[in-house]
């Protein structure tokens, strides 16, 4: 028996969810008295391998195979479910993530896995198996009992607080059976913004609105977010413009935040955006509107012109 | 083409969502159900997809009689009929499994529903479907294009995405942009009345989750205000009392 956390690399580091989940799967091996075991898929260096340890694996498989350096759902999950079954695993972490959500869909099919998205705390397994995760975009928690041999827990962010130590892990190669029906979907093409913070991984998010009045005004965002090493966001209508890039909408219908701090600037907060941004721990509102709704939910709010706010903002980090 | 459109039936966006029963069910009273926002995009591009290359657009539910309002709304955006597993959609997986089984009685070009129910939020559905099927699955969907047996599609990545190319049969999770929301008309509504909507008992009853109670986050505290003239300010609470910076 042992738990297995899949860690995911992104251009061949270990993504820091990656290692929140494997800091949380070795305390789920703690409580249930097994052994923490992550799996790496993908060609990547011993010092990230070796960086697993210290966040609480005892055991690494790599899976080095170029085929699997691009993130393909369905192989890796596969290759997840080979390892969970040499292992013994039944317990199989992961954190929330577009790849690793997709994964652990096929997952979940392949092992008959009861799968908890979302989850938001360490399980209780005084009887039974049974973990507290979000519902309605953050708007609800459900206790949920996972009542099959094989689990699956998908963590959100801010889940767990990493702490790393000097340990380490044996790192054993791992040559799992590829499979051509997994490679049946070919990727022709990949854009992504290289170098910046990636939003859902970022523990600081600037986000702004149509308060902002057009994308050429988006510098004075992209300033306070560079100041902070903050990730940028933006509200849907924003994306609907075409005023920023999709991957960038947070929201009901957009990715899912909860960084540490949360910094709009001239959003409103309708009910479907806070749905996307409701579990980050700070909530700070710039608007010029004081009757906005946004400030009832949030920590810190200035009533006053984004254009004017945000640059002294930049400059007092700068200062700092 | 034959299109099947998998669709939740869940409550308004803009719900405060209430417990009752010592915490135990979500309140339903008052509650204006939907369909899952995420499953109108699907629905909206299947029936564009049907209008381009001819073909037909079947609606599938797995809910209570209570769900008929919401599949009566996609027969009048302009799916052909419906089909409705009279069942509790209780986990993910049962639901997959009644998704798989009308699947096999019927072959499916493309398999669409959103990238995830807005109520519990699991976007598990269509990998577990695509593995019963041994269909390959792709989620979220941003774009998709049908040239003969081939589906051209984008999927949202972190930070951008990414350009895929596949084989029909398929299973997709779709999300904005792949395409606008359709509004039903008044020549669809009335035709939606006559449309059929077969009801259908549900094959197995495994389920691998048990939801035991639910609870509502705390209130955040008192909005702290900061004068814009002293916005400086904030960056040092930031610093020294929210601790965050």
């Amino acid at each position: 028996m042992s738990v297995l956390i899949f860690a995911e690399l992104d251009e061949g580091a270990l993504k820091k969810s990656s290692l929140e989940a494997i800091y949380y799967g070795s305390k789920v091996a703690a409580l249930t008295g097994t052994s923490t075991t992550a799996i790496v898929l993908g060609e990547g260096n011993a010092d990230e391998l070796a960086k697993a340890g210290r966040f609480g694996a005892t055991k690494v498989l790599h899976a080095s195979d170029a085929q699997l350096n691009e993130g393909n759902a369905m192989a890796y999950a596969s290759v997840v479910a080979e390892a969970a079954n040499q292992e013994g695993a039944d317990v199989i972490v992961l954190a929330k993530s577009s790849l690793a959500d997709s994964m652990a869909a096929r997952l979940a099919g392949k092992l008959k896995a009861g799968l908890a998205a979302n989850v938001i705390e360490l399980p209780d397994v005084s009887s039974g198996f049974r973990v507290k995760r979000s519902i309605f975009t953050g708007k609800a928690f459900a206790f949920t009992e996972l009542t099959a041999e094989k689990k699956i827990l998908a963590i959100k962010k801010n889940t767990i607080t990493p702490e790393e130590t000097e340990a380490t892990a044996t790192v054993e190669a791992f040559k799992p059976a590829l499979n051509d029906t997994d490679f049946a979907v070919k990727v022709t093409n990949v854009e992504k913004a290289t170098g910046d913070i990636l939003l859902p991984e970022a523990d600081l998010v600037v986000s702004a609105g149509r308060g902002l009045k057009g994308p050429e005004n988006w510098g004075i965002v992209e300033d306070l977010a560079k100041a902070l090493h903050a990730a940028t966001a933006c509200s849907k209508p924003v994306s609907d413009l075409d005023w920023r890039p999709h991957h960038e909408h947070v929201g009901q219908t957009g990715i899912k935040i909860s960084p540490n701090l949360y910094i709009a600037c001239g959003i409103s907060g309708a009910i479907q955006h806070l749905a996307g941004v409701n579990s980050s721990k700070v909530i700070v509102v710039i608007n010029k509107d004081p009757e906005a709704p946004f400030f009832k939910s949030a920590d810190y709010g200035i009533v006053g012109d984004v254009f004017e706010v945000l640059p002294r903002l930049t400059k007092a980090v700068q200062e700092l | 083409m034959k299109i099947l459109v998998c669709v939740t039936s869940v409550p308004d966006t803009i719900t405060k969502i209430t417990l009752t029963d010592n915490n135990t069910k979500l309140n339903k009273a008052g509650v204006q159900f939907i369909t899952g926002p995420y499953d109108d995009y699907a629905l909206s591009r299947a029936v564009e997809l049907k209008e381009q290359l001819g073909g037909t657009v079947t609606v599938l539910n797995v809910g209570e009689s209570d769900a008929d309002p919401v599949i009566r709304k996609c027969l009048a955006i302009g799916a052909d009929d419906a089909i409705r597993v009279n069942a509790e959609p209780t986990d993910a997986y049962f639901v997959a499994e009644q998704i798989a089984a009308i699947a096999k009685e019927n072959s499916y070009d493309l398999i669409l529903m959103g990238r995830e129910s807005i109520d519990y939020n699991g976007g598990q559905v269509h990998g577990i479907v695509g593995e019963m099927l041994g269909l390959p699955s792709i989620s979220p969907v941003m774009k998709l294009a049908v040239e003969g047996t081939t589906a051209k599609i984008t999927r949202e990545i972190e930070g951008g995405h990414e350009e895929l190319e596949a084989g029909l049969p398929l299973v997709l999770g779709c999300q904005e942009p792949i395409a606008e929301w359709k509004i039903p008309n008044m020549r669809g509504i009335m035709s939606a009345r006559t449309k059929p909507l077969k009801v259908v008992e549900a094959t197995g009853k495994d389920t691998l989750t048990h939801i035991t109670n639910y609870e509502l986050p705390p209130a955040r505290g008192a909005c702290k205000m900061i004068p814009a003239s002293e916005a400086e300010t904030l960056i040092k609470l930031l610093r020294t009392e929210a601790k965050v910076i």
